[in-house]
């Protein structure tokens, strides 16, 4: 190999002499600030898409169905401290609104945000080798390597916007129906409202940063199939069966390798002070799979035939 | 379109592309593409002709790095693709079966996404980059229509659109008249060559003898991956030669004559003859003139004289031995 690649150089220096050597100055050079373009196109194709802000507007809708169905209950008259069932800190609700962003959060982290994610994510690849634009993209040249790293940074681009919409919508729902004030932690400490707020920012920011892993699962996923919806449906089934796994109690040996076995961790910021192991743990785990699976996507992707 | 030189395939001569046993075999199937040697000249208008599942596309999608090849050599500009797309491929533009577009973004924004894909586009001259592609191929007043909106013919200009984003020094452009009325096809043919002029080479495929005769300078043809003959159109069609064509009542007169001035292959159906013309040797090419007189004077009545101009369909028929059908 190495000798015909000398070979090669050799002659790619003859054919330079040519008649293309008289054109290499016209040869215009790739700007590295340009190739963020690349990015920026991406996510605006990507917000510009009915279905992209069809399942921001469900994620926006979860808290308001909380908080209208807590609203609700309380003025019946019951007391909102007696279930001990629904998403945690549903009880705090009535008590302070912005208990109503730490329980959409934790509503919505085990499927309907993944689950968003994972439509993102597997259509990442797929959708636009499916609809035959990748050809273009690459021919452009976007570059593989370059077209995947866009890809992956706009999927980490939605799952932060996925979460701030939950959050910002919990926040406008809990200030509206419920007081706001003080917060009282897990570990009983009672902090400022300012405080709080900055807690429930620091959540909403571990919360997106859950979502890393099955966000390089699925785009690992997409470099397998030229349909879009075969990856998006593969990813999110995948999604559910490990949440099932991950409740199974036999399975405990393997449950802490689990992309999602941590994922609860975020109340953990709600201490004071911060229980940090299974947050660093969470943290770690997503690093992991971002690693494991954004690696097994660049090996597929950069090695494929585009045949569509 | 003669004066062209023919195609020189060594290494170190100005070839836009060059393929040395370029072959592609997909996963447990046959061989797409066989052996290919092919050499488009800079600066020439290539017809890459063959019938569908011929592998052109195949050949394409390799010299454009969206495959890799099984064995073999694709030079593109000189270099070797998949490995150096990223110096090749912003001076190529490319259209690879049929367009292909994001149905929810205006056709505007198809271009300026395209445009943002290119590492070596200055994103501050984009919408004048855009603007001026879709002049080019007369999309201008529907720039701003949703592309789902767009009939087959209009997602076929966008398409080129895209691939004259920048100044090229290669455009392909396979079966670039697919699914285009009439009148958009001559406009397409028209663009062709205005970009030919400008010393942009185009290396074109299509199954349509026709407008390989009509637009290109040299030409290739493929049928079942291999490559059977690549040249000059003008040589081509020059392969498969002229004949004569005499319409006569006097058949069984005029076959005397014409044997006895030396046209051979004499083939008679009704009133019209059909013979060869070229005679090797001394006696050299027959004067079509002569061989009037000559009828003339035996008292043939001549209704129509002339020569019958080899098409390329007629070389592809001479080449393949069979006719323009899919390959099975």
């Amino acid at each position: 190999m190495s000798r015909a690649e000398t070979d090669e150089a050799a002659e790619a220096e003859v054919w330079a002499g040519g008649g293309a050597g008289a054109r290499a100055g016209a040869v215009r050079a790739p700007n590295p600030l340009w190739r963020l373009g690349l990015v920026r196109s991406e996510i605006g194709t990507v917000f510009r898409r009915w279905r992209t802000l069809a399942l921001l507007a469900v994620l926006a809708a979860v808290p308001v169905l909380v908080g209208i169905a807590v609203k609700i209950q309380t003025d019946d008259g019951g007391s909102s401290g007696g279930g001990a069932g629904g998403p945690a800190f549903i009880a705090q609700v009535t008590n302070n609104g912005l208990f109503l962003v730490f329980t959409s959060l934790a509503a919505t982290l085990p499927f309907f945000l993944p689950m968003a994610i994972g439509v993102v994510a597997g259509d990442a690849i797929a959708g636009e080798a499916g609809s035959g634009t990748l050809r273009y993209l690459l021919v452009a040249p976007a570059g593989r390597t370059r077209l995947l790293l866009a890809k992956y940074a706009t999927v980490i681009t939605f799952c932060l916007a996925a979460t701030l919409v939950v959050a910002v919508s919990a926040l406008a729902v809990g200030a509206l129906l419920f007081p706001l004030g003080d917060v009282t932690l897990i570990s009983g400490t009672t902090v400022s409202f300012a405080d709080g707020l900055l807690r429930a920012g620091a959540i909403a920011v571990v919360v997106a940063a859950s979502l890393v892993g099955v966000a390089a699962v699925g785009l690992f996923i997409s470099t397998l199939t030229n349909s879009g919806i075969a990856a998006m449906a593969a990813t999110v089934g995948l999604l559910i069966t490990i949440q099932i796994l991950d409740q199974i109690p036999q399975l405990h040996a393997v449950q802490p390798y689990l992309f999602p076995h941590y994922w609860l961790s975020f109340a953990d910021l709600l201490r004071d002070p911060v229980y940090w192991d299974e947050l660093l743990k969470n943290l770690g785990l997503q690093a992991l799979y971002a690693a494991v699976f954004g690696s097994a996507a660049w090996a597929r992707f950069t090695t494929r035939d585009i045949t569509v | 379109m003669n004066d062209a030189p023919p195609a020189v395939p060594a290494p170190g001569g100005d070839a836009v592309i060059a393929t040395r046993g370029l072959s592609k075999r997909y996963r447990g199937g046959q061989l797409a593409v066989d052996g290919l040697d092919l050499t488009v000249p800079r600066g020439s208008v290539f017809g890459f002709l063959g019938p569908n599942g011929s592998g052109k596309t195949t050949t394409i999608r390799m010299l454009v790095g969206l495959i890799e090849p099984t064995f073999g050599v694709a030079r593109v500009l000189g270099e070797q693709m998949p490995r150096a797309g990223r110096r090749v491929l912003p001076r190529v533009g490319a259209l690879i079966e049929g367009p292909a577009l994001y149905a929810f973004l205006s056709g505007r924004d198809n271009l300026a996404r395209y445009d943002a894909a290119d590492p070596t586009a200055d994103p501050r001259t984009r919408s004048a980059r855009v603007s001026a592609a879709l002049d080019r191929v007369g999309l201008a007043a529907a720039a701003g229509k949703k592309a789902r909106a767009y009939s087959l013919g209009m997602k076929q200009r966008l398409g080129l659109a895209a691939a004259l984003l920048q100044p090229r020094e290669l455009l392909v452009l396979d079966e670039p008249t697919n699914g285009l009325d009439p009148q958009g096809m001559r406009e397409i043919r028209t663009l062709v060559r205005e970009l030919a002029a400008e010393g942009t080479t185009v290396f074109l495929s299509s199954h349509l003898l026709d407008e390989i005769e009509q637009v290109c300078t040299h030409t290739a043809v493929m049928a079942r991956g291999r490559l059977l003959t690549q040249g000059t159109v003008a040589e081509l069609a020059g392969a498969a030669r002229g004949r004569l064509v005499v319409t006569t009542p006097d058949t069984a007169d005029a076959m005397r004559v014409l044997k006895e001035h030396g046209v051979s292959d004499l083939v008679v159906t009704d009133d019209r003859i059909t013979g060869e013309l070229h005679v090797a040797g001394p006696g050299g090419p027959l004067d079509l003139a002569d061989l009037n007189a000559a009828l003339v004077r035996a008292d043939v009545r001549v209704r129509g004289f002339g020569t019958e101009r080899a098409s390329l369909e007629d070389a592809f028929v001479a080449l393949t031995g069979e006719g323009f059908d899919v390959a099975g």
